[in-house]
């Protein structure tokens, strides 16, 4: 099928994104895995091999759910497959990819695909040997995400005290000279420390700082009265990220993403669906957005059944959100269609249950008003905690709600050096 | 630029060819910069070796391209890179 967009350039991904599991220790009340996992997304195809077969109930035991993520050498050949469609970027994600006892495979296959890899992790269950040899294996650069720079804040918002570790699996990226990202999800738990979680950043050595406020689809979409921070808090550490990004510029680049909540004008969620990334998940269902599992109608293949390119190419998915024709009469008469692409299809859905709708995140949205009520929620919210009542999460404060932890796929123990 | 600037890709850089488009691309973490012919000329001259007045007259060196013009023509795209953090100063 033929695409034309208004800036000429061609469909072609530059990122594989590779979500090598969905087993994690951690549960980030905003995490990005699936909240459900359809039986479809976890469907090995019929002619893989019995080790691989089909579990009766998709990620009913983590051990049903292990053994039908892709294999080391299924993941070489999607690696192979997607650099011949011109991706030159992998992100080595999960889940938790440490999880993965071949990840020093993984890494290996990828650069000898002439890829930059990429390693997006939290760290946990690392050792410094384990790092020593991913770094022998070609790993280029490693992303870290912390919760935040209060331990016991973190630990409130990761279900488990793992800072401490984290901060050490850090240090030694910096000796053996890997770059360094860390990656702090912003809310409203933790915009006021902002300040600190800079500083950290710094002692830290990072290269790059990602202050990236919470998407709020899948869990965090679930936790979204606890999570989303009011007006006022948001602006003010926009303003300290801002003198940071110039205090700091050349030394740690400092990048600060603002919710789509408070800013009247949708996200250009991953430049546009099915253009410039490509996600193939633990099962091998391949997406153009690692929440696009969620949507009902797009039918996603699955690389075990299927080649990439004519997956890229050719598929109902990749195909569905393409180009201008799906658009809302709100969308297509809008001069910024080719700016944002009408915004987050998932968001969309999430919110509206119409994937094609115009993202609500957007002014012009007749959904706008779900934006607008649930921002009221957190200014009000900020109101009565700086009038006296702390009303933080987990504690049941009069309009906080409790904390939801993901629950699924099934958390699963990964050895934890030192831990306890 | 000073003159005891000595430009050098930093380790975190990798540069490759685009299969799809032919062209160079610096790549670094999670990123990548398409570059012109004139850019990707002027980074292979970037050896930790030259400073920017040097790089400037290799890159120009054959062009009608004037050494005032080059010299501010690499001063800025090299000022662009080293604000990402992609340059180090000295040989490797
Ligand atoms: S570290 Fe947190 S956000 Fe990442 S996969 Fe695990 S639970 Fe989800
Ligand atoms: S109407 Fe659609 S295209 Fe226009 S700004 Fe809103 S989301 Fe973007």
């Amino acid at each position: 099928m033929k695409q034309t967009h208004l800036n000429g350039e061609a469909d072609r991904p530059y990122t594989l994104v590779a979500e090598l599991t969905y087993r994690c220790p951690l549960r980030c009340l905003y995490c990005s895995n699936p909240t459900v996992l359809s039986r479809a997304a976890a469907s090995p195809s019929p002619s893989a091999n019995a080790r691989t077969a089909l579990p009766a109930k998709a990620g009913a035991s983590p051990r049903a759910e292990a053994q039908s993520e892709l294999s080391t050498e299924e993941w070489t050949r999607v690696m192979a497959e997607a650099e011949a469609l011109g991706a030159m970027q992998l992100n080595l994600s999960g889940g938790e990819p440490l999880a993965r006892t071949d990840l020093e495979a993984l890494i290996s296959a990828g650069r000898k695909h002439g890829f930059y890899v990429n390693l997006i992790t939290s760290a946990v269950g690392l050792s410094q040997d384990r790092l020593l040899n991913l770094r022998a294996a070609g790993l280029d650069a490693i992303q870290i995400s912390f919760q935040d720079e209060d331990a016991e804040a973190a630990a409130r918002m990761a279900g488990r005290n793992v800072h401490a570790p984290k901060l050490a699996a850090a240090a030694w990226a910096r000796a053996m000279g890997i770059p360094l990202t860390v990656n702090v999800v912003m809310h409203r738990e933790n915009l006021g420390r902002i300040a600190a979680i800079i500083t950290m950043a710094e002692r830290l050595g990072a290269d790059r700082l990602e202050l990236a406020n919470a998407q709020y689809l899948g869990w965090a979409l679930a936790n979204r009265d606890l999570l989303l921070p009011d007006r006022a808090s948001l602006d003010r550490a926009r303003a300290t990220a801002a003198e940071a990004r110039l205090r700091f510029q050349g030394r740690m680049e400092i990048l600060f993403v603002q919710p789509d909540y408070h800013t009247d004008r949708p996200r250009a969620c991953m430049d546009g669906w099915g253009r410039r990334y490509l996600i193939v998940n633990p099962y091998g269902q391949a997406l153009p957005c690692q929440a696009a599992a969620s949507l009902p109608n797009p039918v996603f293949e699955n690389v075990r059944q299927r080649g990439l390119k004519a997956i890229w190419e050719l598929s109902q998915g990749f195909n569905a959100f393409r180009g201008e024709a799906w658009m809302s009469p709100t969308c297509r008469g809008c001069e910024f269609r080719a700016v944002d692409h009408g915004g987050c299809r998932c968001q969309a859905f999430q919110l509206t249950g119409d994937a094609a709708a115009t993202d609500p995140a957007c002014s012009k949205s007749p959904h706008h008003h779900l934006i607008q009520s649930s921002r009221a929620r957190a200014d009000l919210l900020a109101k009565s905690e700086s009038a006296g009542a702390p009303a933080r999460s987990g504690q049941g404060g009069a309009s906080s709600p409790a904390p939801i932890y993901r629950t699924f796929p099934a958390t699963v123990t990964v050895p934890f050096p030192g831990g306890k | 630029m000073a003159t005891d600037y000595f430009p050098r890709l930093s380790g975190k850089a990798r540069l490759r060819v685009d299969r799809v488009s032919g062209a160079t691309f610096l790549l670094y973490p999670e990123r990548g910069l398409r570059l012109n012919a004139t850019a990707a000329a002027i980074l292979s001259l970037c050896d930790g070796c030259r400073n920017v007045a040097e790089i400037a007259r290799a890159a120009s060196h054959g062009t009608d391209i004037g050494p005032g013009e080059s010299e501010r023509e690499v001063g800025t795209f090299l000022a662009d890179l080293a604000k990402r953090g992609l340059l180090e100063n000295g040989p490797a």
